[in-house]
């Protein structure tokens, strides 16, 4: 287990109990602050139970807290970016309402002033969504979405922030400049992140950490070590990932230990 | 006719509001659950001997609209089904109860409702309770917006989900029940879902959206009170068919687009 460098978010002893079931069982993690842990496990692993502890939306176990400089402090301030949105697609709420909502108390329906407009498109700016202000959310594609819900969590300043399946219905040119959106954000503010996914490929490619979670956490190291793991590919099987990705993965991942 | 007027322009903007929140979180059936309601709260009046019914109707309708969003948020139980067996019971209940020796007669004008009979003190009740709505949607509007899109992310930022649902169900409940006696409970339903219903198919974002819905509903309401005025036929009705119109106004133009 990585030590805490000057700040992080230590998860210790997490433990979930859900209808009998233990869905979590004792799990350890510390994510440093600058830095993207990939969690990716088989379905009914734990995953998307791990961030509703993490949300604090069931009862746990455990204890989760943010620590800087060797002071414990209370639970990390949260940036959630869901997987997908509950509501009716027909709804006429634009992107610029669902900022403005996030980071005024003036309730948009009596109107958004323009100084509030203004800070709304500076917002969507950095990432890459300012022309997207007047639309309605349900007509955004997938990436477009993910992207004004990433811009919508990084308005609370969070300590830790939580990427539930970014890679859902989003096409690969769009994911891509997701993930470069989350590398410079987590430089930029030093944030932890924790990404849940099914992407192999992009994990592979921009995470920092890889966690194979399977109730508890099974393994974990840099993703070209995890993805090489035969043990692990053997446990998990097909159900894990798609497994004509599997070669080239492993190939890249040959590739990066070769070079170091 | 005064005083109808009144109550008139102070209630339809308040179901613009709430229809605007109804429609957006798909609670259409929920509302007329809570409309129906009023059946069994003025049984229970009758049985308890109130000459008005209006305290245990909106006492029966806080306490289901509050039972209900606690099993909604406790159980993942299918809502739908839940309040189809809820509808039938609370309905067939009322229904039982007024109709013990053919009685059920002299309750059918809160089936229709009478915007004319509104009485001064009934205004001034609208009045209060359009106030508290309106500072209500003004200081929880955002979060309302946020927990509607996602739950978990208004979660995530602190907002309490389940008391900001719970306040507007009760809301909901109170407005629904004291408008009864204007519009009747068979179509007060409709009134809340189609000015929102109708603003839809104009606005673009949640201001556009919210300020339609209150002027097709300001419009469905003086022109409905006016038209009935002039009929000779019940205001309610009459208001839920001018909106209806608009309603198929608007899709028109949606279809245009």
């Amino acid at each position: 287990m990585d030590s805490c460098r000057h700040c992080c978010t230590k998860i210790d002893g997490l433990t979930v109990h859900l209808g009998g079931n233990i869905v979590l069982d004792k799990v350890d993690l510390h994510v440093n602050c600058g830095e993207v842990v990939g969690v990716v496990g088989p379905n009914g692993a734990g995953k998307t139970t791990l961030l509703r502890a993490l949300l604090g939306e069931i009862p746990y176990r455990g204890k989760i807290s943010f620590q800087v400089s060797g002071a414990v402090s209370i639970r990390p301030k949260i940036g959630y970016v869901p997987q997908k949105l509950q509501f009716d697609i027909g709804s006429p709420i634009s992107v610029q309402d669902l900022v403005v909502s996030a980071i005024s108390c003036r309730p948009v329906w009596a109107g958004v002033s323009r100084e509030l407009s203004k800070k709304a498109k500076d917002i969507l700016s950095v990432f890459s969504a300012e022309t997207l202000l007047n639309r309605r959310i349900g007509e955004l594609s997938g990436g477009e979405l993910q992207r004004v819900l990433l811009a919508v969590a990084m308005t609370s300043n969070p300590e830790l922030l939580l990427l539930d399946e970014p890679a859902s219905g989003v096409d690969v040119k769009g994911l891509s400049l997701f993930y470069q959106i989350v590398r410079g954000l987590k430089q930029r503010h030093d944030i932890s992140v924790v990404l849940v996914t099914h992407d192999l490929a992009g994990i592979a490619t921009y995470v920092d950490r890889m966690i194979l979670l399977n109730r508890s956490v099974v393994a974990q190291g840099k993703p070209e070590e995890v993805l090489l793991n035969e043990k692990l590919v053997m446990a998990f099987g097909p159900s894990l990932w798609n497994i004509s990705c599997l070669p080239l993965l492993l190939s890249e991942g040959e590739d990066k230990i070769d070079n170091h | 006719m005064r005083n109808a007027l009144l109550a008139v322009i102070l209630v339809t903007p308040l179901f613009a509001l709430l229809g605007t929140m109804v429609v957006n979180k798909r609670m259409v059936f929920f509302t007329d659950v809570l409309g129906h309601s009023a059946l069994t709260g003025i049984a229970i009046g009758v049985l308890l001997g109130f000459s008005d019914p209006t305290l245990p109707m909106i006492i029966l309708a806080v306490a289901l609209a509050v039972s209900i969003n606690l099993l909604k948020n406790v159980t993942r139980a299918d809502m739908d089904t839940i309040l189809g067996v809820l509808f039938a019971f609370i309905v067939a209940l009322g229904i039982v109860i007024l109709s013990r020796q053919g009685g059920f007669v002299k309750y059918t004008s809160y089936l229709i409702g009478d915007i004319l009979a509104v009485t001064p003190k009934q205004t001034g009740w609208f009045f209060l309770i359009a106030a508290v709505v309106l500072v209500y949607w003004y200081v929880l509007g955002n979060a309302m917006i946020l927990a509607c899109v996602n739950p978990s992310l208004a979660r995530s930022r602190k907002v309490n989900t389940f008391l900001i649902e719970t306040g507007f169900a009760i809301l909901l409940a109170v407005v629904v029940t004291v408008s009864i006696r204007l519009v009747g409970i068979l179509i007060i339903g409709s009134l809340l879902v189609l000015p929102a219903a109708a603003s839809r198919n104009f606005a673009r974002n949640i201001h556009a959206y919210t300020m339609w819905a209150m002027a097709i509903s300001i419009f469905s309401g003086v022109a409905g009170l006016i038209a009935s005025y002039y009929w000779g036929t019940a205001s309610g009705a009459t208001i839920v068919l001018i909106a209806a119109g608009c309603y198929v106004v608007s899709a028109l133009f949606a279809a245009q687009k």
